[in-house]
């Protein structure tokens, strides 16, 4: 198909779709409306099982079930990212070098690190109270980490990065949502239902069941997947070369 | 038309990211229209949960039932969309490298050929 043909093509679906999409949005009820049933009720039951931040309750109480399956996401797509990144038979790997890192750079990588980290589990830990939880936290935590290949180079992060380990962590922490969920079968009570613990006093770190017990399962599972993840294209682009002889060193550096 | 608005919005973007997906010379150009095109539904769930004068769905500092609440529910939507967004462009950037690897080019034009 020619680039003209293809082009009138896409002007006829684009044209076609955008007036299914605009009769549909006025159909919608208007913006900002009163009636929300659901949010409704989804506030009603976070109050009554103490979580403060409804948000959480929702993901991690009310819909813990869909929860597992994006949790189950995360893990299939880190799982295929992996696969597909992994060193071929025509790739060899070469060692990284030391790169030269502007000494403010690192003092201020080096500063951020530690705050970063602690930001992150602050967010993992808080994410039955206050915006955020294992999702957001993970990243943050995951990205603590990284910190280290800007202030230093790509040989200290990968000390500190056992990639195997991480992605034990990361089946860790989807067993363990599970694990949790199936508890409270034992407790009598359906797959995920937060019938496990005392809802605890409410606006407390140990509020909402067993809310903080799977943030922090997903915590635990998103910080391993981010850095499985990050290592598959660090490696691709730092690591990993062409051509079994060549004998070309790498700089290491972040080009 | 000021209360429907939003939703055009989302369905604008929407449409920019399909004919960026469409007329695109770059596969990862083409995550990022993908991406693009995944936005829109971040804006049409919150759209779709927003009440006039409401606040956000948190009572860390909110006495409950002191003021109106946005639904939290399709925010929790909106979060498990985030994630499933950023997983699915890993795996399509893990592609597009594959790509690159083996054909030596990222123009999808040019990947029209089966090759071994």
């Amino acid at each position: 198909m020619s680039r003209r043909l293809r082009g009138w093509v896409l002007a006829l679906g684009l044209g076609g779709l955008g007036a299914l999409l605009v009769a549909a949005c006025l159909d919608l009820p208007d913006f900002g409306g009163e009636r929300h049933p659901y949010g409704d009720r989804a506030v009603r039951a976070a109050l009554s099982r103490h979580t403060a931040n409804v948000v959480s309750s929702v993901n991690f109480d009310l819909r813990a079930f869909d929860t597992l399956g994006e949790e189950s996401i995360l893990f299939g797509a880190v799982l295929g990212t992996v696969v597909l990144l992994r060193q071929t038979r025509d790739e060899r790997q070469v060692e990284p070098a030391p790169a030269r890192v502007s000494p403010s750079v690192r003092r201020y990588a080096l500063i951020a690190l530690p705050l970063t980290l602690v930001v992150g589990l602050y967010v993992v830990a808080h994410g039955q109270l206050s915006p955020g939880g294992g999702f957001q936290g993970g990243v943050v935590a995951a990205t603590a980490l990284h910190l280290l290949y800007i202030a230093v180079d790509y040989r200290a992060l990968r000390r500190i990065r056992p990639v195997h380990l991480y992605a034990v962590v990361d089946a860790a922490g989807e067993a363990a949502f599970v694990v949790v969920g199936a508890a409270a079968l034992l407790g009598g009570s359906a797959f995920l239902a937060n019938t496990l613990l005392p809802y605890g006093e409410f606006n407390t770190l140990a509020s909402g069941g067993t809310v903080p017990l799977l943030n922090a399962a997903i915590g635990m599972e998103v910080a391993a997947a981010v850095v499985v993840l990050l290592a598959g294209f660090l490696d691709q682009a730092v690591e990993i070369e062409d051509g079994p002889s060549a004998g070309r060193p790498t700089t290491g550096t972040r080009e | 038309m000021m209360s429907v608005l939003p939703y055009l919005v989302a369905a604008w973007i929407f449409l920019v990211g399909c004919y960026g997906l469409a007329t695109s010379r770059n596969l990862i150009h083409a995550v990022g229209c993908l991406v693009v095109c995944q936005s829109a539904t971040y804006v049409l769930l919150l759209a779709v949960g927003y009440r006039d004068g409401g606040t956000a769905p948190v009572h860390s500092d909110l006495e409950p039932g002191s003021r109106p609440l946005v639904d939290p529910v399709v925010q929790a939507l909106a979060l498990t969309d985030v994630v499933v967004g950023a997983t699915v462009t890993a795996l399509l950037l893990a592609l597009v490298v594959q790509v690159a690897k083996r054909h030596g080019t990222v123009d999808p034009d040019e990947l029209s050929e089966l090759r071994g």
